[in-house]
């Protein structure tokens, strides 16, 4: 069966998506992918989707999926390469893909994670830090 | 873009068929009305048919673990729809698409 290849570059994961994606080709690379991030420690997938022709509702599902469960797993997921006649299709079919980030291109979406990786750590170092200096200001007894 | 939409279509409505007719076939034609040049896939099974055919097209409405977006996405993503079903003896649907 096909698989879909995995690149590690630094602490990303690179998925060009090249061979005909179908169902199984599908769910193997969900698999794949959540135990990569584990094993490689990764803060961030990039998938490239600009050699596929077609995205039905299960690959849509997939892809989310995919999205949602890196998401739990701390790691941010954005999807580039997106062909226009695709982004309308699927719209008229009703996938939302929410809460999937998306880059018109790989080198956009190795920024964006860049960012969305350090807007997480930076939001993480406020939170601890309030949380060590912060005593509850208003907890009065009656 | 129209090629896109069809082989999204064709591909819902063949996993409609793999999936609830339990496999079936497919009949793709070239049509013509009038001036106009047409695309018919038609997918047929005979599978355990559909019981509340309307409640097949709403959206979301998905008897498996789907989006429930086979039936419904086709409808939009093609110009004509049309879908006829049998409990117990299977489910026709037509679709067209005029360049």
């Amino acid at each position: 069966m096909d698989r879909i290849p995995i690149l590690k570059l630094g602490d990303k994961l690179l998925v060009t998506i090249q061979v005909d994606f179908h169902d199984r080709v599908a769910l193997a690379l969900q698999e794949d992918l959540t135990e990569k991030i584990l094993s490689a420690g990764a803060k961030g997938v990039l998938i490239d989707i600009s050699a596929l022709e077609m995205v039905d509702s299960f690959m849509g599902r997939v892809l989310g999926n995919i999205a949602k469960a890196s998401r739990l797993l701390d790691c941010e997921t954005v999807l580039v390469g997106m062909q226009p006649a695709i982004a309308i299709t699927i719209t008229e079919l009703g996938i939302a893909l929410q809460g999937i980030h998306t880059a018109l291109n790989a080198e956009g979406g190795m920024a964006l994670l860049e960012r969305l990786i350090k807007a997480k750590s930076n939001r993480g170092r406020t939170a601890n830090a309030s949380k060590i200096a912060g005593r509850p200001p208003n907890l009065q007894r009656g | 873009m129209n090629q896109t939409k069809i082989i999204t279509a064709a591909s819902e409505l063949g996993r409609n068929v793999l999936e609830h007719g339990l496999g079936g076939d497919v009949h793709i034609e070239r049509v013509q009305r009038q001036e106009k040049i047409g695309l018919r896939m038609t997918f047929t099974d005979s599978g355990p048919g559909i019981e509340n055919v309307n409640l097949a097209l709403t959206d979301g409405y998905t008897s498996k673990n789907g989006l429930g977006l086979g039936l419904t996405g086709s409808k939009r993503l093609m110009d004509e729809f049309e879908l006829t079903s049998i409990p117990g003896q299977g489910t026709t649907v037509s679709v067209t698409k005029w360049k």
